[in-house]
């Protein structure tokens, strides 16, 4: 099950959009007149497939969209448009029971994502029993396997979710996804709301369950540097729209868009050298109401050249690659300069 | 998902202290505003309970020839203008004003919660129509709506309930909607709603239990105000018909003696006091009970 078989995707999007219509007052209206209306792109078309067995991390910074895009998959929000496909069959608006079952989510928040008043035993109990997973006299044995699987014993089954640490929770957490088996996991950043102590072992449990279990996660965070180890390929989301996947290894080593060198310049690191000063982005990215044409990251890019802000990029193949190992949206993505300093220098470590 | 996961080193110290984390609910009993609202409210209903054996006078029959006693051995608050007892009346008064005052809620309380929590889960045109409805009864004074419905429906407790019941439930409408609609967004509700369980059981298993306990202390303040109503209802000689011992009645009918014998209406005020004293404790008390941080 290590070896992710690259044929099959078992979660296609396909152009997914996700726009917001903007409120405005009807005095405000009818001072502009029937002009446009105002719309926040949160997705801008997002091409993306997670396969099975693999773990992708979806990296970005606030506001690029990437909750918004997890809670699309998981059905929690609809798209104004584009396809999402599971196991190759486009999924339906509404999803029904057994569906909704198929792809789970693990939210930021261990402290809103537990039911104050419902003890763990129950809320597993629940679970197993809705979707009929084992039959009443099996739950509690069930309930207690999950537990194990994620690191806590069957003590927690009596207890409510405000007698555990937040490491402890977000273990609850990813049993309650765990519990009815799902196929897709959809880890909304679990642990960034964590003590950094406990991240590490939450990240383990995540590899752990993706190697032992086969279950095929999308892993979003904002930090590189979290998923590095986790991942097998990495998508980099800059204002709603994917622009670079590669596999995880080859994103570190080669990172073909200026976006990706600035994320990976950023990991904080133990040495008194300073960032290369040419992969720091200024200023913060534009507001999602107001895209700026041609490149979205062009205002910000060091890169940037005419054609830049005339041209939109879309995910190209990066050219001498294998199809599907590394693609960018850079007009210059065969241009830049090589990437050496940092990565270099981790390795010395 | 039959292999167990291998525990690493670290997970022990883990384990260890959720053991000892696993502490029992803090006890009622330590809370106490919650045990000083059910002392009192639990008087009230022991003395409203055992009227008939607690006095042996009857609260109806008069006996002019008693009439306008000072308080005395036999009388121990005096007795009224037609010869009855007032500790008596008052005994029987606590029985008809604290049954309609808890009865009172209930309809309302159930009803009103209902509303809100479809209005609240469901929002759209649903959302509005009711929200409209709820504010044009908002609209009217609580006590001026009641009075007017009482006065239309003709006075005795069927009416009073009729009254309070149509005029209170917007109240517990609002309140359990604002509560579900921040409740609906948060993850668990979410997170509920994912693991493909019904909207009926995400409202009334995952939300309604988190949002109840604003729509409970409320009632309790109702409770205070039904009363409140029930007595003025009363006062105003509206509510309950006059022979049967209630406090709003012995209120009117002993204001005009009230430089001679200030204790026929003074003390049923008292007991509206007391009691709506008793109900806010217990109020207090259950709000503090059910808040989810006292599990701690």
């Amino acid at each position: 099950m290590n070896q992710p078989d690259v044929d099959t995707a078992i979660l296609g999007m396909s152009d997914i959009r996700k726009t917001y219509r903007l409120s405005s007052s009807v005095l405000q209206r009818f001072m502009k007149g029937s002009g446009r209306r105002s719309e926040l792109t949160a997705l801008a078309g997002v091409d993306l497939e997670l396969r099975r067995g693999e773990t992708l991390a979806l990296v970005g910074e606030s506001g690029s969209g990437k909750s918004t895009l997890g809670k699309t998959l998981v059905g929690s929000i609809g798209a104004s448009s584009g396809i999402i496909s599971y196991n190759g069959a486009p999924m339906p608006a509404h999803r029904d029971k057994e569906l909704s079952r198929r792809i789970q989510m693990v939210f930021q928040d261990p402290y809103s994502s537990l039911n104050p008043r419902i003890s763990v035993g129950s809320m597993l109990k629940e679970l197993l029993l809705l979707h009929q997973i084992v039959p009443r006299d099996q739950v509690r044995d069930e309930s207690i396997r999950i537990l194990n699987r994620v690191g806590m014993d069957e003590d927690a089954l009596t207890a409510y979710p405000s007698q555990f640490s937040g490491g402890q929770r977000q273990r609850i957490a990813i049993a309650r996804a765990l519990a009815v088996r799902p196929d897709v996991l959809i880890a909304d950043e679990p642990v960034s709301a964590l003590d950094v102590s406990v991240q590490a072992t939450i990240l383990d449990l995540f590899e752990s369950l993706q190697k032992e279990l086969g279950l095929s996660i999308l892993f979003i965070a904002h930090n590189l540097a979290v998923v590095q180890h986790l991942s097998q390929r990495v998508a980099v989301m800059y204002l709603g729209r994917i622009v670079e996947v590669a596999e995880t290894a080859e994103l570190f080593k080669n990172p073909r868009h200026p976006y990706t060198r600035a994320l990976i310049a950023s990991i904080p690191r133990m040495s008194a050298e300073s960032v290369n000063q040419q992969f720091v982005v200024h200023g913060d990215p534009p507001s999602p109401i107001d895209i700026p044409p041609g490149c979205r990251f062009s205002p910000r890019c060091t890169f940037a050249q005419d054609q830049c802000r005339k041209v939109d990029p879309t995910l190209q193949n990066i050219a001498g690659t294998v199809v599907g190992l590394h693609s960018s949206a850079c007009l210059r993505a065969g241009e830049l300069p090589i990437f050496s300093t940092i990565l270099q220098r981790d390795g010395a470590q | 998902m039959t292999r167990t996961i291998p525990v690493p080193a670290n997970n022990r110290g883990l384990r260890r202290s959720a053991k000892k984390r696993s502490r029992a609910l803090k006890p009622w009993y330590t809370n106490t505003s919650l045990v000083a609202g059910m002392i009192v409210i639990g008087l009230l209903i022991f003395v409203a309970v055992f009227a008939p054996i607690l006095t042996p006078y009857d609260p109806i029959q008069q006996d002019l020839r008693h009439a306008l006693q000072d308080p005395s051995a036999a009388h121990w608050f005096g007795t009224d203008k037609y010869g009855r007892d007032i500790l008596t009346r008052l005994l029987w008064g606590t029985r008809v004003d604290l049954r309609i005052g808890f009865l009172s809620v209930i309809i309302p309380f159930v009803f009103g919660s209902i509303l809100g929590a479809l209005a609240g889960y469901f929002g759209g045109w649903f959302d509005t129509l009711v929200m409209r409805i709820v504010d044009v009864f908002f609209a009217f004074p609580f006590l001026v709506m009641v009075i007017v419905l009482v006065f239309i429906l003709g006075s005795g407790e069927a009416s009073i309930y009729l009254a309070i019941a149509a005029v209170s439930w917007v109240a517990y409408t609002k309140i359990v909607r604002g509560e579900v609609i921040v409740a609906k967004e948060l993850d668990y509700v979410v997170g509920a709603r994912l693991s493909g369980m019904s909207h009926a059981r995400v409202l009334f298993r995952h939300i309604g239990p988190n949002v109840l306990s604003q729509s409970i202390i409320y009632g309790m303040s109702d409770i205070v105000m039904n009363i409140m109503g029930v007595v003025t209802l009363g006062y105003l000689g509206l509510g309950i018909a006059p022979p049967t011992a209630e406090w709003g009645s012995m209120i009117l009918d002993g204001q005009e003696f009230i430089t001679s014998h200030w204790l026929q209406a003074t003390l049923p005020g008292l007991l509206v006091v007391v009691t709506s004293l008793g109900v806010s404790w217990l109020g207090d008390g259950l709000s503090e009970q059910l808040s989810p941080e006292r599990r701690k």
